[in-house]
């Protein structure tokens, strides 16, 4: 490989690893979102730059991302040295300082907050899984398989899809069964498959926290081209 | 009164208010503050219709005769309900005080209910101020804000033990409906607003007491759903659903219905406007010609009724309130509907 290949597959590398991280709420890698304003590398150094769609996008969320993003990062082989800021967001001086001092939220944020951040990520896993419940399903139901046959369910007699494995990933990550054996249906607390007599109300929530979901992804990407207008053009950068 | 097609509407915006948030009431030294959340409100604005869109010197403070007609003479509210909101950390006098309120409501009787509030950290003090308070504007309920600022302090909960001790005051006083902020927020760091759990331990901890949770916790919807469904006595509150969606965002409002719809049903929903965010002509019309789209994605939910709205609009709030309807607004027979989520009395 010539010296400009080597650059190049590295870039790449880097780019598919921040293609790992997500935003936790929303459940979407920050490449898609337009979260990335700008990825370099040069010689094993790499410097990235995330952006947001407000100024006061809630900080928790963002120092999860910027902790993702060094980490996933730092994990590209070839890189040794990595730089991740987040900009244009009131806490960014705090959240970047305590990212690349390996320092947890806490003491990120002295005074100002109370707990680490893995419950929060806990929290919206579970969410995820849920929302992930209802695009599988739906797609089954409209075949005419009704909430009790789904409750009896098992993830392998799904017919492939990504829906499904995104499920399967998410569920994986929490630690709830997620083999083919596994029921479709389970508690995203427990673990434990829902009776069919639960069923109904198990997909309406399912539904309830995909409709949530999706709507605060689109609110986020409208804010996001409202603030960066030219963002497609950024974008070619990569 | 609102009137359509023949059907008479009877309308409580359970939600206004009357604020001053001009740059001669900013407190030094915080007028960022002060001056970001009044802009932060008046970007909301912009969700509303274009031709409802105020400049900002307006919107920082407008006057009495304004707020009269915006809601009375043009839009059709009989009833409103002033939800005050302090924030005294950046707003000299206040942003909109109980006081302000009260005086502009003995001005134009029957117009109004002034509710007022409480801060838990405010300790004894503020608990004798609160009754005075309570008893000298009448109130029946209170608006929360539990993520104000005081001093050091980013927020409180509703599960914090000297908020327990002012619930129990709002029981033996009569203050009955609980109006929690759970909506938007920008500040505080783990505060942040997807937390509705103390108004889980709080209705369940004072049955006697309905706990309105205004916004609905948006943008997380499923939370409040999630809550509301383990409860009887939650309401929700549809400032910001109205006002902030029905316009800008037709499809999620019209998710955001049918889910309201689906677990907490056509009792527990309370219109209001959040004056002057949002004037209540445009959203009362819109709400009345609204309907449930034919879409396969909505397929789940049913299509509102006339009667379904009259609740919506006013008389799910008269109710909570005690406000005397006129015979001919009233609904002839009221009928229960036991929503899926909300277990039986």
């Amino acid at each position: 490989m010539t010296a400009i290949e080597e650059v190049r597959a590295c870039h790449a590398a880097v780019w598919h690893a921040l293609g790992t991280v997500r935003d936790p709420e929303l459940d979407e890698p920050l490449t898609d979102l337009g979260f990335v304003a700008r990825c370099e590398v040069d010689g094993g150094r790499a410097a990235v730059e995330l952006r947001l769609p407000t100024y006061f996008c809630a900080p928790n969320f963002a120092f999860l991302m910027v902790a993702d993003a060094y980490d996933a990062v730092s994990a590209v082989p070839g890189v040794r040295s990595v730089e991740v800021r987040l900009v244009d967001h009131f806490a960014a001086e705090a959240i970047n300082r305590g990212v690349a001092a390996r320092a947890g939220f806490v003491a990120s944020f002295a005074g100002e907050a109370v707990n680490e951040l893995d419950e929060l990520r806990a929290t919206f896993v579970r969410k995820a899984v849920l929302a992930g419940t209802d695009r599988v399903c739906r797609a089954l139901m409209k075949s005419g398989v009704d909430g009790d046959r789904l409750a009896r369910m098992t993830l392998g007699e799904v017919p492939a899809s990504q829906d499904r494995e995104r499920l399967r990933a998410r569920r994986r990550e929490l630690g709830l069964p997620c083999g083919d054996g596994d029921p479709l249906l389970v508690d995203p607390e427990t673990g434990e498959a829902v009776p069919p007599s639960d069923a109904a109300r198990h997909l309406g929530f399912a539904r309830l926290t995909r409709a949530g979901q999706e709507a605060n992804s689109g609110v986020c990407r409208d804010m996001l081209r409202v603030r960066y207008p030219h963002i497609g053009e950024q974008e070619g950068a990569r | 009164m609102y009137e359509k097609d023949g059907e008479k509407y009877f309308v409580v915006d359970g939600h206004t208010h009357f604020w001053d948030a001009s740059p001669e009431n900013w407190v030094e030294g915080q007028e960022e503050y002060a001056k970001g959340w009044i802009e932060c409100f008046h970007a909301y604005q912009g969700l509303g219709p274009a031709d409802t869109h105020w400049p900002i010197d307006r919107f920082q403070k407008y006057s009495e005769e304004l707020m009269m007609h915006d809601l009375f003479e043009a839009g059709h509210v009989d009833v409103a309900i002033f939800q005050p909101t302090n924030l005294r950390q950046w707003y000299k006098n206040g942003f909109n005080t109980t006081e302000v309120d009260a005086a502009l409501a003995e001005k134009h009787p029957g117009k109004f209910l002034v509710n007022t509030y409480f801060d838990p950290r405010e300790g004894d003090a503020g608990m004798k101020a609160f009754e005075e308070r309570v008893k000298r504007y009448g109130c029946k309920g209170v608006k929360l804000y539990t993520a104000e600022w005081l001093g050091d302090s980013r927020g409180w909960s509703l599960k914090d033990p000297e908020a327990f001790r002012y619930l129990e005051k709002c029981e033996e006083l009569g203050v009955k409906n609980i109006h929690v902020h759970k909506g938007p927020t920008i500040w505080p760091l783990d505060k942040d607003a997807f937390d509705m759990s103390d108004v889980d331990r709080a209705s369940t901890s004072f049955q006697g007491l309905n706990f309105i949770v205004e916004h609905v916790g948006l943008p997380r919807i499923e939370d409040f759903c999630f809550m509301a469904t383990q409860e009887r006595n939650v309401y929700a509150g549809l400032a910001v659903v109205v006002g902030g969606l029905m316009h800008a965002r037709p499809k999620f409002f019209a998710k955001v219905m049918g889910e309201l719809m689906f677990w907490l049903g056509e009792d527990k929903l309370i219109f209001g406007a959040d004056y002057a965010i949002w004037e209540p002509k445009w959203q009362v019309e819109g709400f009345v010609d609204w309907q449930m789209p034919a879409d396969e994605e909505l397929s789940d939910f049913a299509p509102l009724t006339v009667e379904q709205k009259k609740k919506i609009l006013g008389l799910n709030a008269a109710r909570l309130y005690d406000i005397d309807v006129p015979a001919e607004l009233r609904l002839e027979a009221p009928k229960v509907v036991e929503p899926v989520g909300v277990p039986n009395p």
